[in-house]
Formats: structure tokens, C-alpha cells, sequence
């Protein structure tokens, strides 16, 4: 999943900086991730892991890493297993 | 919990707004035509000791509500739209320092020295190259031991000269990201300002929002904690929209009260009979109460989401309140053009008792200001993934 992550912000975050350079729990937004950026992000995670994100998690916090981007996807992937 | 009874029990606040207010409507036209700061009416704020109410009884101050600060906002609004829009920007600024300087000691200290001084706290934001695009920044803080210094190519700051301090943002460090922003509170004696621009203006003439070359040094320590983009997020946005439309609200109110003074010397002069231009001062208090009602929601909005930073940071929050900006920046456009065709000539002509001119030129700001284009860009990348609120009761 970190692999998935990382392929989708190389394509759609336009960061400044290379994505390999990042750690897990870097700060995305200090890496220089846009508020645009970020929409397009989401939507590319919800295309690969068919997923929805749910209101409460679209927020600043859900994608201010690689780290919590993967908690939010499993978050929503167990959530959905359950139902 | 019900709308008012988030407004202070202080009935003293209402009363102090309404003494400054009359001063504010005294020199309104004044400082309309010649294009200057409402000297009179900021003094009188600070008389009132309205400039420090937001700040908790803790550091001094008296708790305010946002609710009672737009109520504030609203009041001046009717009176002076450029007094109010400067009361507004103010409490804008000191929302930042209530919300998230508690937890540095320079800032406490400067929340207490603001109830206790009355200092007028002035924005930069705005930059030469970036536009209104305020989660960008090209200038950068430089940070050299102790000592942070700062260069802006500021284009806009309102009523810079007359403040005692400017809360200026820039990107936190020379290699930062151009979204990677702090914000820095530079006190009078530790800036310079060098004039690159004129307020010449349609209206809200007397912010006095000149451009600048803004040059400071100061201790680092006066560089906010949190990063910016948790400071737009979860107080910046949603103040300025609501304390902005505050005051929008107030120009399109006295616009109506005075569409309303002349149907009623219209109708006593007819003995009884209705005006022709009433149905249009009906349609003008029918857009009036949904500009109000609105606002009222997102003040409900905030208040709710205030003690949960991830209501504060999410899209659906964002999205309601800049709802709220464009719809009472675009709505009290329409109502001063209904009032206008109330009063008629009256109200076309300066000097009358039924006058819009000012009214209309300052509410023309509304749009502009934070371009409705760009919050409506926004909000449509944020409707790729947010649903709307669709419910009645939210
Ligand atoms: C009364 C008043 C007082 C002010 N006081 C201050 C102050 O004290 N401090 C401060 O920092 N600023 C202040 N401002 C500036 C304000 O905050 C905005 O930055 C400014 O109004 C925007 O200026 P702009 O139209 O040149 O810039 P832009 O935001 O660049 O907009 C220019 C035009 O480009 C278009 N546009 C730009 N970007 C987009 C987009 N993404 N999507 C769609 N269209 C787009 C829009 O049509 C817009 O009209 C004040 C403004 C006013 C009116």
C-alpha cells in the first residue's frame, strides 16, 4: 500500500521535491503539497483502492503524511469489511 | 444551542458599539470623500476599550464572542463601512492571536498588552506577484539565531501606518515550499514601511489599504508556533468571512432604513397610499433577512466546530463558510440596487438624506476582496470529493 501511496503522489501531488526523498511521516503540506494537489490525491486513492473517504475524514489531518494517508485508507478499508 | 444565546450577557458591548457608531456616522462622508483613516472613529473604539474584547478574561480581556463581534461589526457597518471593515480586520487579526497564542509566552504577553494599550492590529497577506492567494507566500523569514528578519513586497495592508503592530506572513524559512507559511507579529518600532502604492479607491476609501515595501526585525520568538496553514484554516478563513460579512451586512441594512424613510415620507405625503417604490423596498427586506439568516448560520457553524481543530480543518467546514462570503458579498449588491430604485434620484444624488452612492461603492469591495472567482475555484476542486450538505437541520 506505502508503494501505491507513493506512485500516486509522484503522479498527481507536484511536489517540489522528489517522493522518494520523503519519509513515511513527513509533513506533506511543508513538502509543499497544495490544497488543489491534495483534492487530486484523494481522488486518485479513492480510483486505485475503490474507496469512498467519508466527510469526517476530509480533513488537513488525514493527508499530512505518506503514514497517515495509509491509516486513513485502512481506516475506511476495515470500515467497509465490516459493513 | 440557539443563536443568541451565544451573544455576551453584557448588554455594555451593544451600548459602547452604538456610542462609537454615531461618532463613526458623524465623519462617515468625510472620510469617504477625502479618502481617510476614521480617526475619530478608532478612537472612540478604544475609548470604548472595544479593541481587546475577543481576548479571554484570563489575558485581561472580556471573552467576546465572534457572535457579538460581528453584532459589532454589523452596528459600525450601518454607520461607517470603512470604520467597521477596520474593526472587522482587526478582530480578524486578534482571532489568530485568541486562538493560537495561548500556547507561546511572547504571544500571551502580546494579548495582554493589546486589551491593556488598545493596539490596532493590522494584516499583510496579500503579496506583489501572489494576489489574494493567501496560502502562498515568495518572501521568506529569515531566521539568524534569536533574530528573524522579514522583506514583503506587501501591496496591500490596510490602514498599515496607523496600526501598532502587523501580523505579515511569509514562507517559513528560505527553502520552505511556497505553502509552507508562517505568520509573524512585528510591533510598531520593528518595521519600516516604504509607500509603493495608492488607496485611490471607488470605495471603502478610508481603510487606507496602501501597498508597501514592509522591512522588520525582531526577536523570533514573535513568529506564531502553528504553522499558517493551521491558522488560515481553523480561524483566519471563517473570521474573515463572517466578521466581513458583518459588515456587509450593516451597509445593506442602512441602505434599506433609508429606502424605508422615504417610502414612509412617500406614503404620508400620498395620505395613505401605497408608493410605487415599495414593492421594491419588500423585495430589498426579503434579501436583507436571507443575507442575515445565512450569516447567522455560519456564525452558528463556527462556533459549533470551534472546539474540534478537525471540524475547523475540514472541507465541509470550509465550504460553508465560503458560502457564506459569496452569498452576502453578492446579495447586498442587489439590495442597495433595490433601495437605489426606492429613493430614486434622491438616493443617486450625494448630500441626501437618502443617499447610496457611498453605500454601493463600498459594497462593491465585497466581490474583490478575496475574489469570489478564486473561493468559487475553491470550493468547486473541494465538490470533486465533498459531498454537500444536503440535510436541513445539518
Ligand atoms: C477594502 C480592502 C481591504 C483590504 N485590506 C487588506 C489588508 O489589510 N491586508 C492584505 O493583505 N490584503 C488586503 N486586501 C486585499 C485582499 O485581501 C485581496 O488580496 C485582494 O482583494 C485580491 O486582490 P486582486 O484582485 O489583485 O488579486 P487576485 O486574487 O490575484 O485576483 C485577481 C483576479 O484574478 C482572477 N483570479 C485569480 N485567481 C483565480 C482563481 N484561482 N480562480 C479564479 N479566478 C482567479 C479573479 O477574477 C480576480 O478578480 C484588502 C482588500 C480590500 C478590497
Amino acid at each position: 500500500m506505502n508503494e501505491t501511496i507513493r506512485a500516486i503522489l509522484r503522479k498527481l501531488a507536484n511536489l517540489p521535491v522528489a517522493v522518494e526523498d520523503l519519509t513515511d511521516d513527513a509533513d506533506l503540506y511543508a513538502a509543499g503539497l497544495s490544497s488543489f494537489a491534495s483534492v487530486q490525491v484523494m481522488l486518485g486513492i479513492e480510483e486505485s483502492f475503490d474507496i469512498e473517504f467519508p466527510d469526517n475524514l476530509l480533513n488537513r489531518k488525514s493527508f499530512a503524511s505518506i503514514q497517515a494517508i495509509e491509516a486513513t485508507v485502512r481506516q475506511i478499508v476495515k470500515a467497509n469489511e465490516a459493513a | 444551542m440557539s443563536v443568541v444565546a451565544l451573544a455576551s450577557e453584557t448588554p455594555s458591548l451593544i451600548d459602547r458599539a452604538q456610542r462609537v457608531a454615531a461618532i463613526a456616522a458623524r465623519h462617515a462622508d468625510e472620510v469617504d470623500r477625502e479618502g481617510r483613516f476614521p480617526y475619530e472613529a478608532v478612537a472612540a473604539m478604544k475609548t470604548e476599550a472595544l479593541l481587546g474584547i475577543q481576548v479571554p478574561p484570563s489575558h485581561g480581556g472580556e471573552g467576546a464572542s465572534l457572535l457579538d463581534i460581528a453584532n459589532i461589526c454589523a452596528t459600525l457597518g450601518q454607520a461607517c463601512a470603512a470604520s467597521a471593515m477596520v474593526f472587522a480586520m482587526h478582530h480578524i487579526k486578534a482571532s489568530s492571536l485568541v486562538e493560537h497564542g495561548e500556547e507561546s509566552a511572547w504571544h500571551s504577553g502580546f494579548m495582554r498588552d493589546t486589551v491593556k494599550h488598545q493596539y490596532l492590529l493590522a494584516s499583510a497577506t496579500t503579496e506583489g506577484g501572489i494576489g489574494g492567494n493567501l496560502r502562498n507566500s515568495i518572501c521568506a523569514i529569515e531566521i539568524d539565531g534569536p533574530i528573524c528578519r522579514l522583506t514583503k513586497d506587501a501591496t496591500v495592508i490596510s490602514y498599515a501606518t496607523e496600526a501598532d503592530a502587523i501580523l505579515i506572513t511569509s514562507r517559513a524559512n528560505k527553502d520552505a515550499a511556497p505553502g509552507d507559511q508562517v505568520m509573524t507579529a512585528f510591533l510598531r518600532h520593528q518595521y519600516t514601511l516604504e509607500k509603493t502604492n495608492d488607496w485611490d479607491t471607488l470605495g471603502m476609501r478610508g481603510t487606507c489599504s496602501e501597498g508597501f515595501l514592509f522591512k522588520g526585525e525582531a526577536p523570533a520568538e514573535q513568529i506564531f508556533p502553528k504553522p499558517f496553514a493551521e491558522i488560515a484554516a481553523q480561524s483566519m478563513l471563517a473570521t474573515s468571512h463572517l466578521l466581513w460579512s458583518g459588515v456587509w451586512y450593516g451597509i445593506a441594512a442602512d441602505a434599506v432604513a433609508r429606502a424605508q424613510s422615504f417610502v414612509r415620507a412617500a406614503a404620508r405625503k400620498a395620505q395613505g397610499q401605497v408608493p410605487p417604490g415599495a414593492s421594491h423596498l419588500a423585495e430589498a427586506v426579503n434579501l436583507l433577512q436571507l443575507v442575515k439568516s445565512n450569516l447567522l448560520t455560519g456564525l452558528k457553524t463556527y462556533e459549533d466546530a470551534r472546539a474540534n481543530p478537525d471540524k475547523l480543518s475540514s472541507m465541509a467546514f470550509a465550504i460553508a463558510m465560503n458560502n457564506v462570503k459569496i452569498a452576502s458579498s453578492e446579495t447586498i449588491l442587489e439590495i442597495i440596487h433595490r433601495a437605489l430604485m426606492v429613493c430614486g434620484i434622491l438616493g443617486y444624488k450625494n448630500g441626501t438624506p437618502y443617499s447610496l452612492g457611498r453605500h454601493l461603492r463600498d459594497a462593491h469591495s465585497a466581490r474583490l476582496m478575496i475574489s469570489n472567482d478564486r473561493i468559487l475555484g475553491n470550493t468547486a476542486t473541494m465538490l470533486l470529493v465533498q459531498k454537500p450538505d444536503l440535510s436541513l437541520l445539518g
